[in-house]
């Protein structure tokens, strides 16, 4: 658990979504970019206030899915993995809502601590499409915020939502993706034996992996696996500080 | 590293054995599952109102994108923009090339005014000048019809399509699908199409797109396969379809060469590359009037001259290298040229071509375009008054020297299958970072060439 009085959230979302525009939005002009330490990546991040609390905002890179296919995937789904952000906010684009929901599917498996913007509801309307964010927070089991970022419509409620996730004032409960039966046999089994990781991760979410045969997620956790995977492969930082850099 | 303690390692190892053990889910299983929970949801949350916009556009993606009509569609478009870059180019490129003609007889009444010496005269007009100008006369008009064309599609919005309707096959070819834009960007260039693999997340599907990029034929190549399609296979010369049998043909070497795409990708991804293409989002953006006048001038300042340059800037040493291998005499009284020739013809003649075809291959390594002009220059020799100005002409000259239809066949395989220039080799290797690679690049293509080559050089009756 991080001090809340430094809570990080984690802004993730599509390409094109207005994610920046967010990112900008909420924290104005206090922005800064910093390396994620041992990583050679950049990121930026800023901050914001509300109720007394100072709010990180670190800006992950647009991303379609948390499959680690590419660097970018690979940066974004590690530091929701691993830096356990108090709050990952995903950006989605309620014109398109249907293909954004694949990348919050993929955020509620790593983390229930989330907070969906719904941005460009100004776009939907035009192109005639209602968005019942109600509904959706129902469905997904974290808040839903509607929003048009450009023009600063509905940040107020966005903030109070990340503050109310990070404190634990809402209680999210995600719905899990329900995959095939067969798969849920093996996940059920593979879920139990990982229960001591419950603390550092989901366990079901490793368990998928490691149906997959997905090996390279276990240098994260086995040092014998550090050299198995291939060279494009980031070397994972160092965990022993967790406090961002970005104060320091 | 994540700590972990000795309970949490062990459950950790337990797992992975076990998973290990059990059978594991496609990657497809996993991601349709989260699509369709994602269907579900957005379903529930979404009302839609009527509008006749979307409608529009859902309505002409249902027929660009469908399992029926996407392919026909896009055979119907490609042979549209082969068929006005052929009838378009011919016009321009004879008036090119007759303006060039005025310009050499100048040029040469200059040298003679200046009482030069002859081997200057050669050197200059009939090395340099002549290859520069063939190639400009040939590859500008249709490069200048076809980079806008292809251009336009691109701002219409159809390339997205194009990846879509494709993906399939390339799935098949355990292939992702973004090689089809990567493809579609080497009908351009296939050094901007291996540049542009870098689209492809994936390190494993980039290497097959980066390698099997040279399969479709590039803008320098173009002009080979119009010029020896519109000789040998369009029909009689001066007929009134010749134009579109030419187009007929230059699409089916297209195909060939994207179904070499897809065989040779496939072959890779079971034997050198092995692994399950990964899932991927394509977003279709939607269909937008084309901006005309910066579709003209993007293409034409960012493409057209591009590639021209490019290829005047090795046309000029590699017709200055020529001339002077034509005109260097050995010890016996033949040129290095037509020694060089001599020594390769054996092994051309297995594939069905003569060892100036096949030289002229490896002389225009630096750029394709300066093959056909190499070609004539070598069968030429000392005879540098007889150098064709017209289709005819050039028809006449290689009859001449023993080409039949089937030979213009095999020489346009070998353009299309055989490796890429230096240029995209160069590329590659900035790309790829690995010498090895690069060399791979160079040898399958050019193995799978005289493979095809010689087979079909046995099985094709003489045509």
């Amino acid at each position: 658990m991080n001090n809340l009085k430094h809570p990080i959230v984690a802004l993730s979302g599509n390409p094109n979504t207005g994610k920046s525009t967010v990112f900008n939005a909420l924290t104005g002009l206090n922005q800064h970019t910093g390396n994620w330490p041992g990583k050679t990546v950049t990121l930026a991040a800023g901050t914001f206030a509300w109720q007394n609390t100072t709010f990180t905002v670190v800006d992950l890179p647009g991303t379609y899915s948390l499959f680690a296919n590419s660097p970018d995937e690979e940066v974004a789904r590690d530091f929701i993995l691993f830096e356990l952000p108090d709050v990952t906010v995903v950006v989605v684009d309620a014109t398109c809502l249907e293909r954004n929901l694949n990348l919050v599917l993929q955020v509620l498996e790593i983390t229930p601590k989330t907070v969906v913007c719904v941005n460009l509801m100004d776009e939907a309307q035009r192109q005639g499409l209602v968005v019942d964010t109600d509904k959706l927070a129902t469905e997904l089991g974290v808040p839903a915020i509607p929003c048009v970022a450009r023009s600063g419509k509905g940040l107020a409620a966005l903030k109070k939502a990340i503050f109310n996730v990070a404190t634990g004032r809402i209680a999210t409960s995600p719905r899990p993706i329900r995959y095939d039966p067969n798969i849920e046999i093996a996940l059920a089994v593979l879920t139990k034996e990982l229960s001591p990781l419950a603390p550092l991760l989901s366990p079901r979410w490793l368990a998928l992996r490691l149906l997959e045969q997905d090996e390279s997620i276990l240098q994260h956790f086995l040092p014998e696996d550090k050299t198995s995977t291939s060279s494009l492969v980031m070397q994972h930082p160092s965990t022993t500080k967790k406090v961002a850099p970005w104060f320091s | 590293m994540v700590q972990l303690n000795s309970s949490q390692t062990a459950a950790l190892q337990q797992a992975r054995q076990l998973a290990a053990n059990l059978p594991a889910p496609s990657h497809d299983q996993v991601v349709c599952s989260i699509f369709d929970t994602a269907q579900t949801i957005a379903e529930q949350s979404v009302k839609k109102m009527p509008t006749s916009k979307i409608n529009w556009q859902e309505r002409l993606d249902h027929v660009l994108t469908s399992p029926i009509l996407g392919f026909p569609v896009m055979m119907v478009l490609l042979v549209i923009v082969f068929w006005l870059t052929l009838e378009g180019a011919n016009y321009p490129s004879e008036l090119l090339s007759t303006l060039f003609n005025l310009g050499e007889g100048a040029l040469s009444a200059l040298f003679i005014r200046l009482k030069a010496p002859l081997w200057l005269h050669g050197l200059i007009v009939l090395g340099i000048y002549r290859t520069t100008a063939w190639v400009v006369a040939v590859m500008l008009p249709p490069m200048a019809i076809f980079f806008p064309l292809f251009t336009l599609l691109e701002d219409l919005g159809y390339l997205p399509r194009v990846a879509f309707n494709l993906d399939r096959l390339f799935q098949w070819a355990g292939a992702h699908g973004k090689q089809a834009l990567t493809m579609c960007m080497g009908f351009g260039c296939n050094a901007a199409g291996v540049i542009a693999c870098r689209i492809i997340e994936s390190p494993r599907e980039r290497l097959v797109a980066i390698l099997t990029n040279t399969f479709v034929p590039c803008n320098g190549r173009f002009p080979t396969l119009i010029t020896l399609s519109a000789i040998f296979l369009g029909g009689t010369l001066y007929s009134s379809n010749s134009g579109l049998s030419a187009s007929l043909a230059v699409l089916v070497l297209v195909i060939i060469g994207i179904g070499t795409t897809f065989a040779i990708s496939w072959l890779l991804n079971r034997t050198l590359l092995k692994g399950v293409p990964s899932a991927f989002i394509l977003e279709l953006p939607p269909y937008r009037p084309p901006q005309v006048i910066r579709v003209l001038i993007r293409s034409v300042f960012d493409r057209t001259i591009h590639v021209l340059i490019r290829a005047v800037v090795w046309a000029v040493p590699a017709g200055a290298l020529t001339w002077i291998l034509a005109n260097i005499h050995l010890g016996s009284g033949a040129t290095v040229l037509s020694t060089a020739a001599n020594s390769l013809n054996g092994f051309a003649q297995w594939l069905g071509l003569d060892g100036y075809i096949l030289l002229a291959f490896f002389l225009g390594l630096p750029a394709n375009e300066i093959v056909l002009p190499i070609v004539v220059m070598g069968y030429l020799a000392g005879n540098a008054l007889l150098w064709p100005d017209t289709l005819s002409e050039l028809q006449q000259l290689l009859v001449a020297h023993g080409w039949t239809a089937k030979t213009a066949l095999l020489v346009m395989l070998f353009s299309l299958l055989h490796f890429p220039c230096s240029t995209t080799l160069w590329t590659i290797k900035k790309e790829t970072g690995s010498t090895l690679w690069t060399a791979v690049a160079f040898l399958l293509p050019l193995m799978i060439a005289c493979t095809v080559l010689f087979i079909l050089n046995i099985l094709l009756p003489s045509l």
